[in-house]
């Protein structure tokens, strides 16, 4: 905590040598990170590979590396003013140099920056900025118990925004109602906030799997395979409808967890997550191989769009029917599809998180919770184990064969290219950073780790690397996820407890 | 004390043997509990009573061995050919666990709405009617609370009802993990070391709890307790086990006199933990009674 | 029969290369009870330092081939080895007493940002190596069908087992390897008795990088190809394979990584080389549903 103004708190002094000692063993570290891979390329020539080194970049690295742990211990050590004013140089410098190259790119002013990646050096900027603010921070707070009081804040914040879901929730659906009349919302928004829809209800159908029933499941990407391919197969095959495909496919979808159920009911904790990661990949390569059915790599392509009720969204419909948009009289636009889309896949992860809140205060809900807890009491209770993991894999398959259809809908082309493990990792990734069980958590995990890299598409190479970065950094910051609190799913006081709980 | 007038065989555990590769954890013990009785289980260290407790409740499969329950309303269950979690569901025997199990992260209040969910299951329409919010369900749900509440009240933990479990003081922990057998509505409740850890006031409210359960509830009970002043006040049979062998049974009094118990506990043998503690309670309590 | 042992020799091959990487995740497994699940990812950066290395060597003239592949081997094992010091440090560390799901996360987000700082660095193409150990024994001539048993597979088998031998007096005898199994017992414990908790977890990712960065240099030479994405099934058949032997046990880690090259070689040779990853599963499978702590694992009897 701060101290009180005026009084001075004596700071112990600096060992110079420990901390040149310290800094200097990180520069020698991501020097030897760096030396391999950093300071030589392979380069494809003719006939073989060629190595180009980039000394230079390993050299800079090491002495970014030296200087920022240098600025980390200053600021730890309380000790914010030189950290304030080297950052503050250092910053200048390289904004202007950067933002004069964008100005006047004929000047060639790349060549004075440090690394040979704009981005990288855009980055290296930023650091120095977050350095300054730190240090204004420091300067300002004198506080040592920052991140001691970091988890409590947030977990604060977490139960705040928990118990106000009632005003969140009504407000965010407002928004995510009225969002494709906004004049903000051309093509490109659309599908992000479509894209960012289905992860949110993927992430939804996933939490009940994971998050309330506690059972690691790293091959969700299968169920949403089977929903994909069971409405691409049911409608290109029979020519059905998307409407009469999508309870199927949540069937097909809810099958195949029974499926992936049965023999990991007795597996716990790793052994569950190795056998349902196998699971999602022998889907994949079935998917891939069965070429007759599946027409493997190739995918399955002209797969029916959806229609509104019946109405399809085209300009010009075969004769003596009607499309969606004369029928309504309106000025035929290619965007009523997609903004029809966005409304399907927002119905369908209201769907989803309906069904779970409701779901949690039913004892089915409430045994998986019981389960995630320990086995063992449930089992003494009289809970059968079995059941509830099976209804727990089946209904989170068949909400994921849901987004499945959507997502074979919407592509109207699929291949098994679409369902690697990356896919599950993500869904998984949303939802243990939301805050497991968290229904507002996921869907803010969802739009960051989502919406934001879609905004960064043009630095294309950079942004898994970013995804993967952050992904890390989050867990490392806030391992619970970012909004995690349980609410009870019935309280005997329901204005709050006679006697005050001790939070841990 | 009740006697044990209205008494009938309860629980038959007939030459019950427990092998755990080359290692007999228990070994042809048979013994008897009765309807509103409570029978201790004692004996030092590792003398095969939470294995007894843990075939009983269905956590192991015994390998040989009968055990018997005579329930009063639903007839005669082999409880060695049942699944683990029918035993509480259907035979009505319910336990606690020598290091508490809990559902932690949960509110005290779920926990005890759990223990019922078999009958909220059917209520629910197995989620159909649940998910349809029929009357049906709420009004089981609120019966539910309402046997929670009756049990809050009997272990006194109705003003921490909408606390996380975890987040109680020890002594509760405990009664809550009683209270929440007890809403499985058992006719057999078995409770593995319940005294472990209280301080002498908390154990006392326990020995009013258990005789309160006893009585009013008119069930039977097992107890494996290391706290003789627990043991010795509310037993009505002992049962003494030493190295998975039955060596004796009986009234408290007659547990108290008998040499081969004074044997195990004192021993020859210098490697139980606790010997010098057990005797003196076993003398302590001896004049009490 | 001439054919048979032709697929014996190419699965015993292939298993040694997934148990060498399978005993990384068993010894991290182990010791703090967490899938390392960036650990492909070391093996690949293995692959690609050694081919950077073969290349510079190339360039220095260093011909003769011994020398060539010792020094490839040592300095893979060095470079290797510090990205598992820093994939510990960074991903696991500040989350051991946290919920073990976070470790998966952060493991998860190592992994792909590994893979895809790697592919940034060095480009997504395929890096091909020209082939470093060439010939082989050929016996059993039946028609017109080889036994080929080439001079590489013969250096892989017995690199591994001398590795193994090394590992296995490096576990038993030294001080490292009495911290590292104290450890594995129990964390507070051997915190306790003053073993240094910290350092022998790091050192126990660093062991299992080097073997695996080994592992990635034996890959390179066997198939001559290399890309940033090789990590991820070497490292998921891997995983299977320590969790087949029974994960914490490291001779298990070795006899499932050779079922599972045994498995995908004789399947590839006899039904569809298509599905040889199913059937890898599947017996995965089949195992822990009979055996659910794998083939060596301890059988966990439940306290209650």
């Amino acid at each position: 905590m701060a101290p009180p103004s005026g009084t001075t708190t004596i700071l112990p002094p600096l060992d110079r040598r420990a901390v040149l000692k310290e800094s200097a063993y990180i520069a020698i570290f991501v020097f030897a990170l760096a030396f391999g891979l950093v300071g030589f390329k392979t380069e494809d020539v003719p006939g073989g590979l060629e190595i180009v080194t980039r000394f230079g970049q390993v050299f800079v690295a090491a002495l970014v590396a030296f200087v920022g742990r240098l600025g980390m211990i200053l600021l730890r050590e309380q000790r914010p003013v030189p950290v304030l004013w080297g950052s503050a140089a250092f910053a200048a410098v390289m904004l202007a140099l950067l933002i004069g190259n964008l100005a006047a790119p004929a000047a060639d002013l790349t060549r004075y920056l440090p690394f040979g990646s704009v981005v990288i050096n855009w980055l290296v900027t930023l650091l120095a900025v977050v350095f300054f603010g730190r240090a204004v921070w420091v300067l300002r707070h004198r506080s040592r118990a920052v991140t001691a009081g970091r988890e409590a804040v947030m977990d604060r914040v977490a139960a705040r925004v928990q118990r106000s879901a009632r005003v969140i929730g009504p407000l965010l659906l407002g928004i995510a109602i009225v969002f494709p009349f906004l004049p903000v919302a051309d093509r490109w928004l659309l599908d992000i906030a479509i894209l960012v829809a289905t992860y949110i209800m993927l992430g939804w159908g996933l939490n009940i799997v994971v998050g309330l029933a506690g059972l690691l499941d790293l091959g969700y990407v299968a169920f949403y395979a089977v929903g994909a391919y069971s409405y691409a197969l049911l409608a290109t095959y029979f020519d059905l409808g998307f409407w009469v495909c999508l309870p199927f496919a949540g069937i097909m979808a809810a099958f195949a967890g029974i499926l992936l159920g049965f023999p990991v009911l007795r597996l716990r904790g790793d052994y569950l997550a190795i056998v349902t990661l196998g699971f999602g990949e022998m889907i994949r390569v079935i998917l891939l191989n069965w070429y007759k059915f599946t027409k493997g790599p190739d995918g399955i392509s002209g797969i029916p769009r959806p229609s509104f009720f019946g109405l399809p969204f085209t300009r010009n419909p075969p004769d003596g029917s009607e499309s969606f948009h004369s029928f309504f009289g309106l000025e035929y636009s290619p965007l009523d599809r997609i903004i029809f889309l966005y409304y399907l896949i927002i119905a369908l992860a209201l769907v989803t998180n309906f069904f779970t809140l409701r779901i949690r205060k039913l004892p089915v809900g409430r045994a998986w919770e019981a389960l995630r807890e320990d086995e063992t009491a449930c089992r003494s209770i009289g809970i059968n184990p079995r059941n509830t993991k099976l209804t727990a894999f089946a209904i989170g398959a068949m909400f994921g064969g849901f987004g499945g259809s959507f997502f074979a809908t919407r592509q109207g082309f699929i291949s098994p290219e679409s369902f690697t493990f990356i896919e599950s990792a993500i869904i998984l990734a949303v939802v243990v950073l939301g805050g497991m069980g968290s229904q507002i958590g996921v869907a803010f995990a969802a739009v960051i780790l989502i919406g934001l890299p879609e905004f960064f598409r043009e630095l294309q190479q950079y942004r898994m690397l970013a995804f993967g970065a952050a992904m890390v950094m989050i867990m490392v910051w806030r391992p619970r996820g970012l909004l995690a609190h349980r609410e009870p799913t019935i309280r005997l006081f329901p204005q709050g407890p006679p006697v005050k709980e001790p939070k841990t | 004390m009740n006697g044990n007038g209205g008494a009938h065989g309860l629980i038959a555990v007939e030459h019950l043997t427990m092998r755990f590769g080359g290692l007999v954890a228990v070994d042809d013990v048979s013994f008897d509990g009765a309807d509103r009785q409570i029978t201790a289980i004692i004996g030092p260290n590792g003398a095969g009573k939470t294995t007894v407790f843990n075939c009983l409740t269905g956590f192991y499969k015994p390998t040989v061995g009968r055990l018997t329950l005579n329930h009063p309303e639903n007839g005669q269950f082999l409880l060695e050919r049942m699944e683990g979690y029918q035993i509480p569901a259907r035979a009505g025997i319910a336990r606690t666990f020598q290091n508490i199990r809990l559902f932690p992260a949960m509110s005290v209040l779920e926990n005890l709405v759990l223990a019922q969910h078999n009958v909220l299951m059917r209520a629910s329409g197995f989620s159909v009617a649940g998910l349809l919010g029929m009357r049906r369900y709420r009004e089981a749900e609120r019966q539910a609370v309402d046997l929670a509440k009756y049990w809050l009240d009997r272990t006194s933990l109705t003003e921490r009802a909408d606390w996380e479990a975890g987040n109680l003081p020890y002594g509760d922990q405990r009664r809550l993990e009683i209270a929440r057998a007890m809403c499985t509505k058992p006719v057999l409740l078995c409770l593995d070391e319940p005294a472990a850890g209280l301080n002498p006031k908390e154990s006392a409210e326990l020995n009013k709890l258990l005789l309160y359960v006893r009585d009013e509830h008119r069930i039977g009970l097992l107890l494996i307790e290391h706290d003789m002043s627990v043991v010795m006040e509310i037993s009505d049979r002992i049962i003494v086990l030493d190295y998975g062998r039955n060596i004796a049974a009986g009234t408290p009094d007659e547990i108290k006199n008998n040499p081969d118990v004074i044997r195990a506990y004192l021993g020859e043998t210098e490697d139980e933990e606790l010997p010098a503690t057990v005797a003196r309670d076993l003398q302590d309590s001896a004049p009490r009674s | 029969m001439a054919y048979f042992l032709q697929q014996l020799i190419n699965g015993l091959t292939l298993g040694m290369i997934y148990g060498l990487i399978a005993i990384g995740y068993t010894m991290v497994y182990g010791i703090i009870g967490m899938i390392n699940f960036a650990h492909g990812e070391i093996f690949m950066i293995g692959a690609f330092v050694s081919i950077i290395a073969f290349l510079l060597l190339g360039m220095l003239g260093i011909g003769w081939v011994p020398l060539a592949v010792l020094l490839v081997m040592i300095v893979t094992m060095l470079l290797t080895s510090v990205y598992g010091w820093a994939l510990e440090r960074v991903a696991y560390r500040p989350l051991r007493n946290s919920p073990r799901l976070a470790a998966l996360i952060t493991a998860i987000g190592m992994s792909i940002f590994l893979q895809n700082y790697v592919q940034l660095l060095q480009g997504a193409r395929v890096k091909p190596l020209q082939p470093v150990i060439s010939g082989g024994l050929r016996f059993m001539k039946q028609s017109d069908f080889v036994v080929s048993f080439s001079y590489l597979q013969i250096f892989i088998i017995i690199l591994t087992l001398c590795l193994m031998v090394v590992f296995t007096l490096l576990i038993n005898k030294t001080a490292f390897g009495r911290a590292q199994r104290a450890c594995q017992q129990d964390l507070g414990m051997a915190a306790l008795i003053g073993i240094n908790v910290d350092r022998t977890i790091s050192l126990t990712f660093v062991t299992g990088a080097a073997l695996a960065s080994v592992a990635g240099l034996m890959f390179l030479m066997n198939y001559g190809v290399i890309d940033f994405y090789i990590g991820f099934l070497a490292g998921i058949k891997a995983f299977t394979a320590a969790v087949l032997g029974g994960i914490g046990s490291l001779p298990g880690a070795m006899l499932g990584g050779l079922l599972i090259g045994l498995i995908e070689a004789f399947w590839s040779a006899y039904f569809t080389v298509e599905y040889k990853d199913v059937a890898a599963f599947s017996i995965l499978v089949l195992v822990l549903i009979f055996r659910p702590t794998g083939l060596l694992g301890k059988p966990d009897i439940e306290k209650v």
